[in-house]
């Protein structure tokens, strides 16, 4: 079976149908790339071929890229130089191809497939919200290695391209159509024949193959026509993603050479610099990092969160949610824009209405996005309703709890769930409390589980689905395939205190707290740990999610995990004196209007008695916060609170931040070698015993010489 | 004749409404077809409704919106009902939500349905706004102008008397009655004074301030929370008065008639924004549904006379026919629900059925009979209640339902007038 199926239409025009068999979506493999080869070769002698149409036999999908697995095989910049090469080989033959070449273009155009594109004659797509087009190389730590970085700025200009190459981001249809990416815009139901329409045309002549850039504007002209504005846009651009990626990232500024050399005059030196640093990037250990998480989220897509074969998800359609504070309100915009009926309850109208604010002014924000229409905003303001009662309730799938972090208050709140939606699922989105406590009196205890959503709902992909002891796997399948339908990653975790992420965040943070103890200046902690990579340092994430929470949440980490989860001093002192943060206008920094305004120095009164500041350096900054996270990850996969390395690690970029270059907890760990951290624990437990006491999993690693990951980049 | 002859019984399983807000007050920037949405879309939810369930959808607005003219078919289009809903905007006046739910009964008795959703919205806020005609024509006129030049002279047309708007009032076209003047002139002819119009509104206030106040009217009633800013919400009507007092009422100046004029403010219905709907099945899928019916629908009739005459009497025909196609009299009626557009107009209403006369026109050897007060609107009406036009029809039939199942009556009647010298009746059998 071959991906390529040629048929002969009308005045010789070959039309190309792309369906690669056992695949739901079209990949440039090498077996591909070989068919392509071919079908030139075809082309070449066959002169009754005056034109060749390429259209996609998946539906609502074009081409979806390279064929990532097989970057995995490279072992050397060099092997990866010559993969470049022989793409950009074969894109240039498809552009300089006797007869010429049109691409009509449904769906996802991406990486490898736009590249080839580019290089076709003419480019129709369809309007259509599954039709988009993207170089999305560097969020793999690539660059586009088949003439892209050369190819891009000549269509759409400078300043476009490196828009798309450094953002990696989807460009819709329309836009497409607007910054001359795409020469024309049709209804998915004409694409064919219009296609061969212009294919016949371009035969003729009557549409030249050569057209230049079919969009350009003054600013264009001031700004990328010559050297000087050329200049000024490259240094914006370096800047910008310095900035951005603190140099943790070096695939945006290789992108940005590489675009460079297209503007130096030779054509075929902006090519080989192309592969060339295409071939430097696919070895580094970035690059590396973000294809496991690549795959690692894949693979979690497809895993149904069981292990029991054979349990099918209850399809959802309707759900409760109790409490319309920010996480309820969140959960109930996410489940609108999935068109699914919400009752979104709370204690008093006053905070339903304030619920429902919440929940309009996360789809407002969506609408201003342009990811929804208004129409699509009224809809979906339509199907959720709020309530002081259990109205509505008896016939919801699922309820979400979301109240007042006291078991108290859950157990009583689950009581009343279950007497008004008796064939529901009860998910608790509690950060901190043991489902098996909030259940302790449940009637179904085996249709009880966390469901524990990550703030702000709308934006952070992850989502722990917490198994209790007694959750059946019914209720588990549900639970996990409806986060997914919400588009949220899902991991399952055992029930405990702190679940996943906030366990291995509480020995970080609490580690930061020790550090001020000790004498070290707030924005030194915090810079040291955004240079390792996380977004924002500890002490900004604590001030971010609000001190009073940290502070529960750490009393009861405290209770569950004894001695190793000791707060700081200087943390309790904070949050005693009543600083909450953001939200209260100052905690570790001030805050107005909203806006981060630096270190509150005041702060350092509350904890610290001398007023002297001890340099520390960053490296130990970082060894002591990181690795007491990373001695407690491995904890939780001992302990069997996380199934898999894999889960703990995109658990870990996805919900705290940690730095998606790094891989993850688990691939650090590998990175640096178990033995290695295992010594520098042991070290940090003579000075700080009973913490970095290294957990017997690594222990044991280390003596088997074992990894987390045997294959190197693969995941199983 | 009896209405269903075929058996088919139409049973009322749900109602719910909007709180009804004077105009220009809470809701005046919603639109009819948000507070029509908002009423189904918390129907549904409430009552676990299927949506696929649905057949059909019937609803009754007075006023159109030029930009969804059809408020019915917008309102079945809400994400949680199936595209598939056949859906119809209705007009009879204020007894549009009327002409809804009997539209969707017969569709049910005559078995092209079984599940209905019907009811009616309004929003007097947002009263259009006509250009005149000098206005309209030159800005057509402009549209197809082929040139820079000839559009210019179009506009150029406009005289500054152009730019006065038309605002709609709400005068019969046949008489150029307002209706507060037909009203004023029924008041006359049938000798109600102003004290007794002023009991009566201060009546209507109390009993609805009750019935708020213990629950029974604000059960049907669902809290709206403002969109788009969601500051503000609404649990019960605001119309609704409960330290009105006799003095404040007597002090009100007539508005239809300075000099001789009996009609005041105070004793008519105010303009109102809100909506009304409820669930219609035939009996048979009510109970294969689960659904316990709480009134079923036995009988009902429309009827008509001159606008000119007494323009809000036509109830008094309505009646009587509705009555004798349930096979009953007044006697046999445990609860009463008259819709109030002005205190003079319920009270001529009352007359009329007293009358031999009126009696005589309806083809009848006996009047209709006396309404027992204590039966009659136990919860106030729309004097305080409000009266969104294409809503009220809709809201006076829940509640009837409501009241006569929490009384354990038997039979219900209900009347209502309609501009153009229209009226209702229908009368319900409780289901318990």
């Amino acid at each position: 079976m071959t991906a390529l199926t040629t048929e002969m239409r009308d005045g010789g025009i070959a039309l190309v149908t792309f369906d690669m068999p056992g695949e739901s979506v079209n990949k440039l493999s090498r077996e591909v790339v070989d068919e392509f080869r071919a079908l030139m070769d075809r082309v070449d002698i066959d002169s009754s071929i005056r034109a060749v149409v390429l259209i996609s036999g998946k539906p609502e999908m074009f081409i979806a890229g390279a064929d990532i697995d097989q970057f995995l095989e490279i072992r050397t910049a060099a092997e990866a130089e010559a993969m470049s090469r022989e793409g950009q080989e074969m894109v240039a033959r498809i552009e300089k191809l006797r007869a010429p070449v049109l691409f009509a273009i449904h769906g996802a155009c991406l990486g490898g497939g736009l590249e080839t594109a580019l290089a076709a004659a003419y480019r129709i797509a369809t309007d259509h919200p599954k039709t988009v087009l993207a170089l999305p190389e560097v969020q793999l730590g690539l660059i586009p290695g088949a003439g892209g970085t050369q190819r891009l700025p000549r269509r759409v200009g400078l300043r476009q391209s490196l828009d798309m190459i450094l953002q990696g981001k989807n460009v819709r249809a329309k836009k497409a159509l607007q910054i001359g990416l795409i020469d024309e815009l049709v209804h998915p139901s004409i694409l064919l024949d219009v296609a061969l329409d212009r294919a016949a045309k371009l035969a003729a002549g009557t549409i030249a193959r050569e057209r230049g850039r079919t969009v350009h504007g003054v600013s264009d002209v001031l700004l990328e026509d010559n050297p000087v504005g050329r200049s000024v846009v490259f240094r914006k651009a370096r800047e910008a993603t310095k900035n951005a990626t603190k140099g943790n990232y070096p695939a945006p500024l290789a992108a940005i050479d590489a675009i460079e050399q297209s503007y130096g005059g030779d054509a075929a030196r902006g090519f080989s610099t192309e592969a060339r640093l295409f071939g430097e990037m696919a070895v580094t250990d970035v690059s590396r990092q973000l294809i496991f998480l690549f795959f690692a989220g894949a693979a979690l897509k497809k895993d149904p969160g069981v292990r029991t074969p054979g349990v099918q998800p209850t399809p959802v359609e309707k759900i409760g949610v109790l409490g319309a504070g920010f996480m309820g309100a969140g959960i109930a915009a996410i489940a609108a824009m999935q068109g699914t009926v919400v009752r979104l309850k709370d204690a008093q109208h006053e905070r339903v209405a304030k619920g429902l604010r919440e929940v309009h002014a996360i789809l407002r924000e969506q609408l201003k996005r342009k990811r929804i229409t208004k129409r699509q905003l009224d809809d979906q303001l339509t199907l959720v309703g709020g309530t002081i009662d259990y109205s509505g309730f008896a016939n919801a799938q699922i309820v979400i709890e979301a109240v007042f972090e006291d078991l108290a208050v859950k157990r009583a709140v689950l009581a009343e769930a279950e007497e008004a939606a008796p064939r529901a699922i009860i998910a608790s989105n509690t950060s901190t409390i043991p489902i098996a406590q909030i259940a302790s009196a449940a009637r179904h205890p085996e249709r009880v589980l966390g469901m524990h959503f990550f703030s702000p709902v709308q934006k952070m992909p992850l989502l722990e689905v917490v198994r209790s002891q007694r959750t059946s796997d019914a209720a588990l399948a549900t639970a996990v395939a409806y986060g997914k339908k919400l588009g949220k990653t899902v991991i399952v975790v055992q029930d405990a205190p702190g679940f996943y992420a906030n366990r291995i965040l509480a020995p970080y943070v609490n580690e930061a707290g020790l550090l001020l103890d000790e004498g070290v200046a707030v924005d030194a902690i915090d810079r040291a740990l955004v240079e390792f990579g996380f977004p924002v340092g500890p002490l900004t994430l604590i001030d971010e999610v609000g001190l009073d929470i940290a502070g529960k949440s750490s009393a009861t980490m405290l209770g569950a995990f004894g001695d190793r989860m000791v707060p700081s001093v200087s943390l309790a002192r904070v949050i005693e004196a009543g600083r909450t943060g953001r939200k209260g206008g100052s905690g570790f920094y001030r805050y107005e209007q909203g806006k981060k305004k630096g270190v509150d120095e005041s702060v350092y009164a509350l904890f610290s008695s001398t007023g002297q500041r001890l340099g520390l350096g960053a490296r130990d900054i970082v060894e002591r916060c990181v690795f007491a996270m990373l001695n407690e990850a491995a904890r939780c996969l001992e302990e069997g609170i996380i199934g898999s390395a894999r889960d703990g690690d995109v658990g870990a970029v996805y919900g705290i931040g940690f730095p998606p270059f790094r891989g993850g907890p688990f691939r650090y760990l590998d990175t640096l070698g178990i033995p290695t951290v295992i010594r520098a624990l042991e070290v940090l437990h003579g000075r700080f015993a009973p913490r970095f006491q290294p957990t017997a999993l690594l222990r044991q690693m280390a003596g088997s010489g074992a990894r987390f990951y045997p294959d190197r980049g693969k995941v199983h | 004749m009896p209405t269903f002859g075929n058996g088919r019984r139409v049973a009322i399983v749900a109602g719910l409404r909007t709180p009804f807000e004077k105009a220009g007050t809470l809701f005046k920037s919603i639109s009819a077809q948000e507070l029509g949405r908002a009423v189904v879309a918390e129907l549904v939810a409430r009552t676990g409704l299927d949506g696929e369930e649905v057949d059909t959808l019937v609803f009754g607005t007075v006023v159109p919106s030029v930009l969804a003219p059809n408020i019915a078919r917008e309102v079945a289009l809400l994400p949680m009902l199936p595209k598939g809903i056949p859906a119809v905007t209705v007009s009879r006046a204020c007894t549009s939500a009327n002409q809804a739910i009997t539209d969707a009964s017969d569709q049910i008795a005559l078995g092209h349905a079984d599940v209905a959703i019907a009811g009616g919205a309004e929003s007097l806020s947002s009263v259009p706004i006509l250009h005149s005609r000098g206005f309209a024509d030159a800005l057509v006129a402009a549209s197809k102008a082929k040139s820079v030049p000839a559009r210019v002279g179009a506009l150029a047309r406009i005289r500054p008397r152009d730019l006065i708007p038309i605002t709609p009032a709400i005068a019969e076209p046949s008489t150029g009655e307002t209706m507060g003047q037909s009203a004023e002139k029924m008041a006359k002819l049938n000798h109600i004074s102003r004290e007794e119009q002023d009991q009566y509104a201060l009546r209507s206030h109390r009993l609805a301030a009750a019935g708020t106040q213990d629950g029974r009217l604000t059960a049907e009633i669902m809290p709206y929370y403002v969109p788009p800013a969601y500051k503000e919400f609404a649990l019960s009507d605001n119309g609704i008065r409960p330290d009105s007092t006799l003095e404040q009422l007597a002090a009100l100046k007539p508005v239809f008639d300075r000099r001789y004029g009996t009609v005041t403010a105070g004793n008519s219905s105010p303009l109102t924004d809100g909506a009304a709907a409820v669930i219609l099945m035939s009996e048979e899928r009510a109970r294969a549904l689960g659904y316990a019916p709480i009134a079923y629908v036995k009988s009902y009739a429309y009827a008509a006379l001159d606008p000119g005459e007494q323009l809000l009497q036509a109830p008094v025909l309505a009646a009587p026919q509705a009555l004798a196609r349930a096979g009953l009299t007044l006697g046999d009626i445990d609860l009463v629900e008259m819709h109030e557009a002005f205190a003079a107009q319920v009270l001529s209403n009352l007359r009329g059925f007293e009358s031999q006369e009126w009696a005589e026109r309806a083809g009848l050897t006996r009047p209709v009979g006396e309404v027992d007060r204590s039966r009659l609107n136990v919860m106030g009406g729309s004097i305080a209640i409000g009266h969104p036009f294409g809503a009220t029809g809709a809201r006076v039939t829940m509640t009837l339902a409501n009241e006569l199942k929490r009384r354990g009556g038997q039979f219900g009647l209900m009347t209502l007038c309609a501009a153009g010298g229209m009226g209702f009746a229908m009368v319900l059998e409780n289901a318990s």
